[in-house]
Parts: structure tokens; sequence; C-alpha cells
């Protein structure tokens, strides 16, 4: 092989990509670029002091009522996928968001954008699929609307629901009520969603049935907030996943958080696709799922009421809130290393190698 | 195959640390050469666990990284072409070239897919006869095979809508080029395994013996790691300077007999630019004059690019191993995963977006991460209701 002479002083970087000109798909990723779209773009245009809190649902005082309020847009593809549907994930969205104000969904709104073209019976298919979701939830979809845009400007249905609920009398959940000392907690196994999509959508065959863990988490709260109505947050880590959840509550709360990766539930199934395709579980997204802070000496209780309901059957103390590093997620490795956990910027990117 | 509890155990990885420990007696550098592996020793914390006397040093192998400005130029022209399908794995898509990148290629109505595979792209081709697919072959020895088989794939069947945008490196040249440099500090290499379970290890000899350095070829989970960390700091104080395959369960000395006769078929060596290096002789592949109709840079003759990168960060540096990422002035402050000014700080595989993302924790509160980082949205922390609730 010839000489060669490196020249390093010469060595030279590509030119940063500050101001995106165009919407780009991880405007819609649940990271940091969705979260900056909304504080510079939406927030200014729209005003107002409920939306400037940013959190999943807002948490509104209408003639004396204490009223949980959020909406969601549902734009799944495949429209139908294991273990749910675009149907059930949007009354289980919506109705999670609610939920993590601590508030039990009472009514949904239910706008359909509907593909010319697209078959009757799969529009009656998610009709149906939401209205066994809204009979599970006890929730009720009382008021709606149809737009249908011409065939190519939609993948078949669209769906946006909008919920109201109550909150109960001294339930205040909020990531500014995190302390140090607070314990981490989530209900079950992370990923199953993100993993279920990927695997239909992508044609992935991971060796086994993964299937969507799409549901509603009003019982699990109620039966926590039964133990104590002194939770101090609660989150759906849906985009993003843990990882962008966690991010968001530290972040929010100032407060450190430490993350025990290697008590983190993870599917073996999940562990290995992620494996395959490079990506992290932290960040994969969940649909039936919640992460909860709460105060040290009502923990126990929490967690043992959480692992005798359905849906918390596999919850776990995760880690906890501390005053190191405010604002950072650091995941504690299973060898006893250290890491930082960060926002995801965009959606997760599967590896070339 | 449970691989990975396997190999993430925290009592053998505790074995392997001790042995280390007990073997070293002065400073050792060692260059990880692959990526995949400077993603594994930050992401597990395995540089904190090892002794002060062990120092890693992160290589050139991030084939996301190396990938020269002027070919994302040419993929980003290419792509915003009426009738093209771009299709790219999923991390090429962020990697900016003079001013934009795929993603804002696609937002300007180009098609650019992700895909798993280049066959999943000449699928896409046979699947749209009247659209021209051009797949971005990038990679180091371990992703020239499958594109290869593309190619060849795409003429036994008479696709003739497909194409590749191809900017394959080798490693070995660059090893030599690492070894030549007057600055480097390298004393032992782990060897990419990937690219051995294709390439086998008969070209290493010959670099550790010209070069006096032990070449352990090294796996990607963490046990594996520290079995090759383990085997060369055992060589290097023996004084020994051997090639080693510490990867068995997937190398082969002689590697992939039909990998290799495909390659060869189908791709010839030739000159390749580095990103942020420079260009390192005989160190790339392109698709050889048998297959040169399927060549996109030859079918579309794509001109008038004009490169522009500032001078601001040192990426080239990092690649070579002569800096630590947080070392660059631009770490954390000019240059974060959100606006990166260099690709090292884009692929997940990159140094510099491992430190970013792993490692800030150990750097202080310095430029890593300022009181209101760009990066991080402040959220207020106004109570939740304007009227307190009793």
């Amino acid at each position: 092989m010839p000489e060669t002479a490196l020249d390093i002083t010469a060595w030279t970087c590509p030119a940063p990509l500050r101001d995106r000109p165009r919407v780009v798909m991880g405007h819609g990723g649940g990271g940091a670029l969705s979260a900056e779209l909304v504080q510079h773009l939406f927030a200014p245009a729209f005003g107002g002091e409920a939306l400037a809190r940013l959190g999943d649902c807002a948490a509104l005082r209408v003639g004396g009522l204490r009223l949980a309020f959020s909406t969601d847009s549902y734009v799944v593809r495949p429209l139908f996928f294991p273990g749910g549907s675009i149907g059930g994930l949007a009354v289980n969205g919506t109705v999670n968001d609610l939920a993590m104000g601590g508030a039990q969904a009472a009514y949904l709104s239910c706008g359909f954008i509907l593909e010319e073209g697209v078959e009757m019976a799969t529009v009656a298919r998610v009709a149906e699929d939401m209205g066994a979701a809204a009979r599970a939830a006890g929730v009720e979809v009382a008021t709606g609307d149809t737009k249908v845009v011409e065939m190519g400007h939609g993948d078949g249905v669209y769906v946006n629901t909008a919920g109201i609920g109550l909150i109960p009398d001294g339930v205040d959940l909020r990531p500014q009520r995190v302390v140090p000392g607070d314990v981490v907690i989530v209900s079950g196994e992370i990923g199953l969603h993100g993993v279920a999509i990927m695997s239909v959508r992508e044609g992935l065959e991971f060796g086994v049935d993964i299937e969507s863990d799409c549901a509603a988490l009003g019982g699990l709260v109620r039966a926590m907030l039964a133990v104590t109505p002194d939770l101090h947050v609660l989150r759906d880590p849906t985009r993003g996943g843990l990882a962008a959840a966690l991010n968001e509550i530290a972040a929010a709360s100032g407060t450190g958080v430490v993350l025990h990766e290697g008590r983190v539930p993870v599917p073996e199934a999940v562990a290995n696709a992620c494996a395959i395709l490079g990506l992290d579980p932290l960040y994969v997204a969940n649909e039936g799922k919640l992460v909860a802070f709460v105060p040290r000496e009502h923990a126990e209780a929490v967690l043992d009421a959480m692992r005798a309901h359905p849906l918390g059957r596999h919850a776990a103390v995760i880690g906890e809130a501390v005053e190191a590093h405010p604002g950072l997620v650091v995941a504690r490795t299973g060898l006893g290393g250290t890491r930082v956990v960060d926002l995801p910027l965009g959606e997760q990117l599967p590896r070339i190698c | 195959m449970k691989y990975i509890e396997e190999f993430q155990d925290p009592a053998l990885a505790r074995r392997l640390l001790d042995d280390i420990r007990a073997t070293v007696t002065r400073p050792w550098a060692l260059m990880e050469v692959c990526g995949g592996q400077t993603h594994t020793i930050i992401r597990h914390g395995i540089d904190q666990l090892l002794p002060d006397e062990v120092e890693l040093i992160h290589g050139p192998g991030c084939p996301v990284c190396v990938t020269p400005l002027e070919v994302i130029d040419k993929a980003l022209e290419i792509a915003s072409r009426p009738g093209v399908i771009f299709c790219s794995f999923g991390d090429m898509l962020r990697v900016p070239g003079t001013g934009r990148d795929l993603f804002q290629v696609r937002g300007e109505g180009g098609d650019v897919r992700v895909v798993y595979s280049p066959l999943d792209a000449l699928k896409t081709a046979r699947q749209n006869p009247d659209r021209e697919v051009v797949f971005f072959g990038i990679g180091f020895e371990t992703t020239a095979p499958p594109n290869a088989m593309a190619v060849y794939q795409a003429r036994k069947l008479g696709i003739t809508n497909f194409s590749l945008l191809v900017s394959h490196v080798r490693v070995p040249p660059a090893i030599e080029a690492i070894m030549r440099s007057p600055s480097c500090r390298v004393q032992g290499f782990l060897a990419a395994g990937h690219v051995c379970s294709v390439m086998g290890t008969a070209e290493y000899p010959e670099l550790a013996d010209r070069h006096r350095v032990p070449i352990v070829v090294t796996g990607f989970e963490p046990l594996d790691i520290l079995e090759g960390v383990r085997r060369a700091v055992r060589q290097l104080e023996r004084g020994e300077h051997t090639v080693e395959n510490a990867y068995p369960r997937a190398v082969r000395p002689e590697g992939n007999p039909a990998a290799l006769a495909m390659l060869a078929d189908v791709f010839e060596v030739t000159d390749r630019a580095w990103r942020g290096i420079g260009t390192i002789p005989d160190s790339g592949w392109r698709l050889s004059e048998r297959f040169r109709e399927y060549d996109a840079e030859h079918r579309f003759r794509v001109t008038g690019i004009t490169t522009r990168e500032p001078a601001a960060c040192r990426s080239g540096e990092v690649l070579q191993g002569l800096i630590k990422p947080h070392e660059c002035e631009a770490f954390g402050t000019l240059c974060t995963p959100r606006s990166p000014l260099g690709a090292t700080m884009v692929s997940s595989e990159g140094a510099c977006a491992a430190y970013y993302l792993y490692r800030r924790l150990d750097l202080g509160p310095g430029p890593a991460r300022p009181a209101t980082t760009p990066d991080r949205p402040t959220v207020p922390t106004a109570p939740l209701e304007a009227s307190p609730v009793a």
C-alpha cells in the first residue's frame, strides 16, 4: 500500500441544520423536536396559561369542578395490528392521558378523517373496536365529526379523540410535586406496542408473536389512588417510551432521576427485537403502561395495589428521584457503570450494522 | 439463542475485569475499531469500569460517520429527483449534507424510504417498474455482501430500474493509515467482529507484524468487549503482537467464502475519501466494470455538487482517536444531536453522539449541558392551576 500521510489540521466537518424550513417526521416523534414545535411555535401562537403547562392533559377549573381535558390524534399504520387497532388506541390513548391527571374519563369526542375509497367494512371494524374499548373503559363517546379527504391524501382512517373527566378532590398529579426520595414505579413490561407495530409495519419476523399492550389504565390508577391520593406524578410512556417520560418529569421537576436498568421489566422478545434493530427498549412506545413517582412511605403499598390489578401484575420499582444531576435521567447499568438516558431527538432509527 | 443475557452477565464481567486489573502493570491505549463497539462501551459504562491504565480510543469504524459529504450530497440530489424512490438504512437519514439531510428531502416531497435490507429495495424496484429505485449502499465489509447480492439478483432477474449509490469502506487500510499517522497513540486494536465474520482474519497478521500491535477480533456484547480488552492487554504485557480471535462464535479464519466470492465479482477496490479524515488509498469498494450499469453515480450523472464544510468541529481527530469528543470546543454547545456539526454527532454509533447521550454526567457541568440548552425545552414550573385547589 502506498504511503499515506494524514494531515489532521485540514480535517473539517459539515454544517449544522439548525432551523428546518419544513416539518420532518421527527416533529411528531414525541421527542425534543416535538417539544420544540409546541414550545416555540404553537404555545406562543395560542397563548393561554393552561397550554403553557405542557402536560399530557390540562387540569382546569370550570364552574367549581376540577376537569381534566385532553386530545390526541391517531395516525397509526397499519390500522389493525397484533393486540389492537387504531380504534382501541384512539379510546385508550385519550382515556390514559386523562388518567395520568388522576381523572376518570367521562366523555370522549371522536373526529374521523376518512380517505376516499377506504372500505366501509374497515371503518365499521374501527368503530366497533372504539365502542368495545369505550365500554371497557367506562367512557361514552358523546360527540363526533366525519370528514373525507381525496384518495391518496390519507392512510385510510385517521382518528382524533378528545376527552374530559373529573379530578377527585385531594389529587394533584404534576411533575413539580416530585421531590428527591420519591420512588419510581413502572406498571409492567415495556416496549410491546412499538415492537408489535414494527413487526407488522416493516414485515419483520422476530420468531415470536409480540402483541401491543394497548389498554385503558383508569382502573389501575383508581386502585393506586385508593392506597393514597398523594401520588406525585403519573405518565403513560407512549411515543419516546420510558426514556421520554422520565426526561419530561426530570426536566419539569428539577430533580434528577436514577434508573436501575436491570430492574426495568423488558420482555425477552422485545430485547431481542431491539438488539436486532439497534434500538433501545427504553425509547420504544407503550400503550398500556404508566410510570409513577410515589412518596417513599407509600411506595410499597402502591406497588402491592398495582400488582393486585391485572394491568399491574409485573409492576416494578425501577428507580428514584435524587438531588444530584437535576433534570437528568441517569441509568445504572447492569455491569455497574452509569450513563445518561437522554430525551430522544425524534424517532429512533434502525442502525446500519 | 439467549445471547443478550448471557453476554451481559455482571458476575462474568466482574471476573474479566478482575483478570484485566491483575494483568495490567502500566498504561496502554487500545482502539476499538467499530462504532458498534464504541456504542456498547459507552452505553454500558465499560470505560468507567476498566482500570485507569487501560484507555479506550474510539476508532473510525462508523460507516455513517465516514461517508463523505460529497456522497451524501449526491444522495440528496438523487433523492430529490422526480420519479426516484430512494431507499436507505434508517440512520443515514439524519446525517447532514451541505445544508440539509434526507429527512428534509422527504419533507420537500422526495420519496425517501427506510429499508432493512438492500433486497427490500430490490423488491420495491420490482413493484414499481416505472420508477428508478436507488439504494444507498454504505458501510464496511459487513454490509457489502448483501449489497453485492442485491446487484447480482437485479441482473439475474433482469431488473433494470435498480441501482446502488456506493460508498463502501474497508477496515485494514484504515488501520494502516492510523498506524502511519505521526500522532498515533494506539498500541493495540479490537478489530470489528462482524467485518471479520465476512472477511476472515487473513488481512490482519501482516498489519500486526509490521506495526507490532496486537489485533484481537472482538464481538459487540459487553462480555465480548471485556474479553477483547483482556486478551489485548495480556499480549501487550507479554510484549506480543499477534492476531487473536475472541469472537469464534461468529468468525472463522477463512471468513465467509460465498460472501467473499460475491464481493470479488461485484466490487473492485478503489481509493475512498473518509469524511473528516481524507482520502485513504485502496480503502473502499466501488461496483466493478461488469456491474457499472447498476452504479447510481454513473446512471444519474450528478454534477455541480459544491460541498461546504465549516472548520468548527474536530470530528476527524475524534475518528482518528487523537482527541476525545468532549475535548472539542463545539461539543455540547454548538454541536449536539439536535444540531450536529459533524456526522459523529448524528449516528448512534458516532463517538460524539455516544458521549453526548451517555457521558455528560462525567464531564461535569461544562458546555455539555448549559443551563438552558436548545435541545431541552424549559418546561414552566407554574402550579397546576391558577387558583389553588383546596
